[in-house]
């Protein structure tokens, strides 16, 4: 599959992540070069079988894996903020939303 | 011991981001006061800690500028749990940012140098990991797996790395890279090390569902009672094209020794090896681009300055605060978790993971253990394949199988090319197998040592 230059740009839309002009051909060309690579799972003959989203849950493991529901002291909320970029009145402050 | 080593060592090798020797030495006194009162099994080992290993009060960074600033408010379980019995952090060490790399090269704060030829890299992404052991800087370290980053490091730095079994050790406070994937995974000088290691910290843990509930046993109690008559199988799909001949001369040497131990060595096939790189970096980039969209400059780390508006601080702190290889992992899963591409990719690859898994649940009904190389080269040049992200990845094909499939494998030193450098080779063992797995490594490595030539520093 060729992936284009609009596609790019869609991709990093949905990842909130920018490209300049200067490195879009650049990574277009690099992204094209993983896809293509990537592409070769289509030769494996999967018709049928399950699909593993997950090792633990497969059979070797307990799948009795929720602990009880029971309220405990977390985080102090001072701790919580204490690597927040703009901590304000005890809240998270990001720029204006509306 | 350990401070003064890294004060002379370090500075050539770059292996640690931080060290703050006034709080280690508190830490190793403390210690000394509290084994008089009670055994401490670990008391006063010097253990390095990757950097994307939550330390509490502790800078942790995972080697990204998004982090470079984060200290965090807790501590790992692993940590806690080594710190328990004893164990001193003697800091936190490099690694390849958010563990997105197999050279340590991607860590946006520095670069580390393999000891033994500083112009190459030291593998990774638990690079510093390895550096740290291998420089005698740390007696233990902490690495982290998602796809081979403590066993190619170990083979790249001739030390012992293990992956364990998938939910063997808690995630608690490991950054989450890949969840299906990721694994807390030590590194030592020996398989003993490892064992002491690995039985204090391994275990459920209320604070990670995923956490095995499977009991611990006593490691290193089990460690020198003989591996047995064990059938050893040898995958033939790790030693075709690509596989460097003095890599492959090595690893048959050893792959020959292991059947002196007085085990039967057999060929197997795990045929679809050859899909594993391209499962993985479907598989490890879907999920790294959920875990990181927490990001987002607003709980902790990184902010871009003054944003316009909501989208544009995310925007402009995203590109900003990740690297090159974060960024194209994150484009890559999201595309392959995009709609009308997620069953083209994310849902086949769960299909062809599943196949990966059934090669070696076929392989373990005949076989007690997989031997093979860990990595298709000795350690590369720094820089060499940096401007190439698809050979760096292939750099990968013989360790992602084992994380995809969730089983445990070792890394032991089973040699060196004729340029000094070290080479690896792994055993691979069915679930929860770490034991019998560490038991023929120690078997090995007390029969074949290696001899390493001089360190550079």
């Amino acid at each position: 599959m060729s992936i284009t230059r609009e596609e790019v740009l869609k991709m990093a839309e949905l990842a909130r992540l920018e490209f300049s002009e200067e490195e879009l051909d650049g990574f277009t060309a690099q992204f094209q070069g993983i896809l293509d690579y990537i592409e070769q799972l289509r030769q494996v003959d999967v018709e049928g079988v399950e699909p593993t989203s997950h090792v633990s849950l497969s059979a070797d493991f307990d799948p009795r894996m929720f602990r009880e529901d029971e309220a405990r002291e977390s985080l102090p909320v001072e701790e919580a903020l204490g690597g927040a970029p703009d901590p304000a009145a005890g809240h998270f402050r990001v720029p204006k939303v509306l | 011991m350990s401070l003064r080593r890294i004060e002379e060592a370090d500075p050539a090798l770059g292996a640690f981001l931080t060290c703050d020797p006034g709080r280690v030495l508190e830490r190793a006194e403390r210690v000394d006061r509290d084994v008089k009162e009670r055994p401490l099994p670990l008391a006063g080992v010097p253990v390095a800690v990757k950097d994307n290993i939550c330390t509490r009060g502790l800078r942790t960074t995972c080697g990204s500028r998004m982090l470079e600033q984060y200290v965090p408010p807790y501590s790992a379980t692993a940590i806690e749990r080594l710190e328990a019995a004893g164990a001193v952090v003697v800091g936190k060490v490099n690694c390849d940012e958010f563990a997105m790399g197999s050279s340590t090269e991607n860590s946006a704060l520095q670069v580390t140098r393999n000891p033994y030829d500083l112009d190459r890299v030291p593998g990774g992404s638990s690079g510093g990991s390895a550096v740290a052991v291998a420089a005698g800087m740390a007696a233990l370290a902490l690495g982290s797996e998602t796809g081979g980053s403590v066993r190619q490091p170990a083979s790249f730095c001739n030390v012992v790395g293990l992956k364990p079994t998938y939910g063997r050790i808690s995630r608690y406070g490991l950054v989450a890279f890949a969840s299906s994937l990721d694994c807390i995974a030590p590194l030592g000088n020996s398989p003993r090390d490892i064992a002491l290691l690995l039985g204090r910290i391994a275990g459920r843990d209320p604070l990670d569902s995923t956490s095995a509930p499977a009991p611990v046993p006593d490691y290193v109690a089990e460690l020198d009672r003989p591996p047995g008559r064990l059938r050893l199988g040898v995958p033939k799909e790790y030693f075709g094209q690509g596989l460097d001949p003095e890599v492959k001369a090595a690893v048959e040497a050893g792959i020959r020794n292991a059947g002196k131990l007085g085990c039967d060595v057999v060929e197997v096939s795990l045929p679809h090896t050859r899909f594993a790189i391209a499962d993985y970096y479907i598989i490890a980039p879907a999920e790294a681009s959920s875990n990181l969209a927490r990001y987002d400059g607003v709980k902790y780390g990184f902010r871009a300055e003054a944003p316009e508006d909501l989208m544009d601080m995310y925007r402009r702190t995203r590109t900003l605060g990740f690297g090159p290889e974060v960024r194209r992992r994150i484009m890559i899963g999201t595309y392959a978790l995009s709609s009308g591409y997620y069953d083209a990719y994310y849902g086949r690859a769960m299909k062809v993971r599943t196949l990966i898994r059934r090669d070696y649940e076929r392989a373990f009904e005949k076989v007690d253990a997989l031997l093979g190389p860990v990595s298709p080269t000795a350690a590369f040049r720094i820089g060499e394949k940096a401007s190439d992200p698809l050979s760096m990845y292939l750099s990968d094909i013989y360790t992602v199988t084992a994380n995809l499939a969730g089983i445990p494998a070792v890394s032991v030193p089973c040699g060196f090319t004729a340029g000094g450098l070290p080479i690896g080779m792994q055993i691979l063992g069915n679930l929860f197998q770490e034991l019998p797995l560490l038991r023929l490594a120690q078997a090995y490595i007390r029969e074949f040592p290696v001899a390493p030539p001089p360190l550079r520093v």
